[in-house]
């Protein structure tokens, strides 16, 4: 990072512009262009059969079913729903449903968050927590959701919380958070033994106590490496809340659509899409929301590459 | 099966990391249905689908919004399944109070868990699974699957498949087994000879479909249909299950049983008489399905339930042993048959289906289904290049 509060003029091949500006834009745009014609020229001259080698596919047939005009697949999100008089447009029921998993992806990455960073304080201040716990936690992320998924259901199905009854929703944002809590535990107690030696030995000679070490030294040194992680986080939480969806049987969200529209896609090829672009629009609004986090603890991230 | 030993392990693992999230979740979630309670007492009961709110399941949605659940003093939640939630699972756990699930489905899992449950009412009469093959291929018979590449969806729906081939003395080995997506689009493009399709769904799903030569929708001279409850293989499919345990020890979850049974009768016979209202009870549900499909769906299904010749869900007891024959025979092309000897005498009962049928005999309702007349579904145009 240069001395230099902000470059002036960023040039399209500037990497230094601020996030917003109109050449990032731009690239954005140009790269949906190329995506277009990269899916459209292919779908033009490679063959309706695709390309098979042996016994293993390398690239997609190219017929309507499996790759629709991308022009089909935007007109049909402005189609109703169903041929239903009062059918909402195919774009409203995606992007309520988009919502629905979002709401539950947030829940489950702020559960996550909080699991993560209160287990990497644990780490953090006891050495033997951080030997006992970490491989657990490492394990802990290779049990297949599919195989989870229907136990937490029926756990939480079976769970008594007085006044409150487990609903449906709370096993998806449960299982969200059970793939979001892994990069932010193990970002965060990276993170926070991140200060060098002497500036903590520094600390120890101030005889400052152990919480104000944290909150004035590790804490800080920890914000680029915990942004990072919460991102990590945050398409973990919306992956897990979309695949959970499904897994659980839980409607209203983005992984029923996929599925309910994926059945259909033999009479309606374009519909199945629809949803897609709703989960790669959910990925985009997540990551974003993050990095709108970053933009307010920026003082923080001196020592972060830019 | 080994399955089930790292499902315990799970559990435990899961445990112990879960615990601080799960509260977490739950002081979230504070808005759950503040009470209601106060009014009549309803008694709550939970019903587990086999899969996503569909015409399939028309009559228990018609029960549900004609209020004959209520009208028993039955509170109902009917839950959906469609993604890894297996019915009689989520019965054998006690999550739920009643599922749907196919016999030999449940056969399997009882022998392979030796969890008790007890088939109180077969809503299909007969089998609605087919192979459909393109009429200019040379399948026209399960005897000509052979060196063939034959569809199926896996996951237990695929006994009906190899219950044939044995009837046919042909080996599971003999065929090439191609697990199938949610549609039709495998078989369309090619990549499988035989696909199998469900009378009410997947079949018309194929109807729908747009043939990219004649830019015209297929018609049924397009297709050779094997119907599967013509074959030595044919199995019972959709039937409610109840837990053998309480069915015996808890009064109460019995009487449950027959008063949930008499609004499911209700609801199917509304179903069969006015079909397009059952239809739009389904899209109301959420299936997401345009209404000529829905309505093909309602239709096919009275077709496997009605006429039912003792009563609705009156199990019959031939069909039954069929059943368990064909499950014992069955092989799949890994050497693997569903069970390996009979389930006990627990496994089906006619007892609370025929009370509750007795309790409706006063009434003008027709509980054969004998002066009942499927309606003649079409898809246009119109319906289906959208």
């Amino acid at each position: 990072m240069t001395a230099a509060p902000s470059t002036p003029n960023t040039g399209l091949f500037s990497r230094t512009g601020p996030p917003g500006s109109r050449a990032t834009w731009l690239w954005g745009v140009i790269g949906i262009l190329l995506l277009l014609l990269l899916w459209e020229g292919y779908k033009a001259i490679g063959p309706e059969a695709g390309v098979v080698l042996g016994d293993t596919r390398l690239l997609p047939r190219t017929s309507d079913l499996a790759m629709p005009h991308t022009w089909d697949m935007v007109t049909r999100l402005f189609e109703g729903e169903t041929q239903a008089r009062n059918a909402s447009p195919l774009w409203v029921t995606v992007v309520s449903a988009s919502a629905f998993t979002l709401g539950i992806a947030a829940a489950g990455w702020l559960a996550g968050v909080v699991v993560g960073v209160g287990l990497a304080l644990v780490m953090l201040r006891w050495k033997i927590a951080e030997w006992a716990l970490l491989p657990w936690i490492v394990l802990s992320q290779t049990v297949p959701i599919i195989a989870f998924a229907p136990v937490v259901r029926s756990w939480g199905a079976q769970l008594e919380l007085g006044p409150i009854q487990w609903e449906g929703w709370m096993s998806v944002a449960l299982i969200a958070s059970w793939l979001a809590f892994f990069p932010i535990a193990v970002g965060a107690l990276k993170g926070l033994q991140s200060p060098e030696t002497a500036h903590v030995e520094l600390m120890h000679t101030y005889s400052v106590g152990w919480w104000t070490t944290l909150l004035r030294l590790r804490l800080p040194a920890a914000v680029p490496y915990l942004l990072a992680a919460l991102r990590l986080g945050a398409a973990n939480a919306v992956i897990g809340a979309v695949v959970a969806e499904i897994s659980t049987g839980q409607r209203g969200g983005i992984g029923r659509l996929l599925i309910q529209f994926a059945g259909q896609a033999s009479s309606d090829p374009a519909k199945a899409w629809g949803p897609i672009f709703g989960a790669v629009a959910l990925g985009l609004v997540a990551a974003g929301s993050v990095a709108m986090l970053g933009v307010i603890l920026s003082k923080y991230r001196r020592t972060e590459e830019k | 099966m080994n399955q089930k030993i790292t499902h315990h392990a799970r559990r435990r693992l899961m445990a112990a990391g879960a615990i601080g999230s799960m509260t977490l979740l739950a002081a979230c979630g504070g808005d759950s249905e503040g009470g209601g309670g106060g009014e009549d007492e309803l008694t709550p009961v939970s019903l587990q689908l086999q899969w996503l709110p569909q015409g399939q399941f028309a009559g228990y949605f018609a029960a549900q919004e004609l209020g004959y659940f209520e009208d028993e003093g039955l509170e109902v939640e009917i839950l959906e399944s469609g993604g890894d939630i297996v019915p009689q699972d989520a019965l054998g756990n006690g999550e739920v109070d009643y599922a749907i699930a196919w016999v030999p489905k449940v056969l399997e899992t009882m022998e392979a868990t030796g969890v008790e449950l007890t088939n109180i009412a077969q809503t299909f009469q007969r089998s609605g699974t087919l192979q459909v093959s393109w009429a200019d291929s040379d399948i026209e018979s399960v005897a000509d699957f052979e060196g063939k590449r034959i569809g199926s969806w896996g996951f237990g729906n695929e006994w009906e498949i190899f219950a044939a081939m044995a009837e046919e003395d042909l080996d599971a080995s003999t065929v090439e087994i191609i697990t199938q997506d949610f549609n039709m689009n495998a078989f369309l493009e090619g990549d499988i000879d035989a696909a199998q399709a469900m009378t009410y769904n997947e079949y018309a799903q194929l109807l729908q479909s747009t043939d990219p030569d004649t830019g015209e929708l297929y018609t049924e001279d397009d297709f050779t249909v094997i119907e599967y409850e013509e074959t030595g293989g044919a199995m019972l499919q959709d039937a409610i299950w109840a837990d053998t345990e309480r069915l015996e020890s808890d009064e109460e979850y019995a009487e449950t049983t027959v008063a949930f049974l008499r609004a499911v009768i209700r609801g199917w016979i509304a179903a069969a008489e006015t079909p397009e209202e059952a239809a739009e009870f389904t899209m109301n549900a959420g299936s997401g399905w345009d209404q000529p499909h829905e309505l093909w769906m309602v239709n096919e299904t009275n077709k496997l339930i009605w006429p039912a010749e003792e009563g609705f869900g009156v199990i019959n007891e031939q069909a039954w042993d069929d059943t368990v024959a064909g499950a014992m025979a069955a092989v799949n092309e890994q050497g693997a048959s569903p069970i390996s000897e009979e389930p006990s005498d627990s496994a089906w009962s006619n007892e609370y289906i025929e009370q509750a049928l007795a309790d409706l005999e006063g009434e003008d309702l027709d509980l054969t289904g004998e002066n009942w007349e499927p309606t003649e579904v079409t898809f246009d145009e119109a319906a289906a290049t959208e």
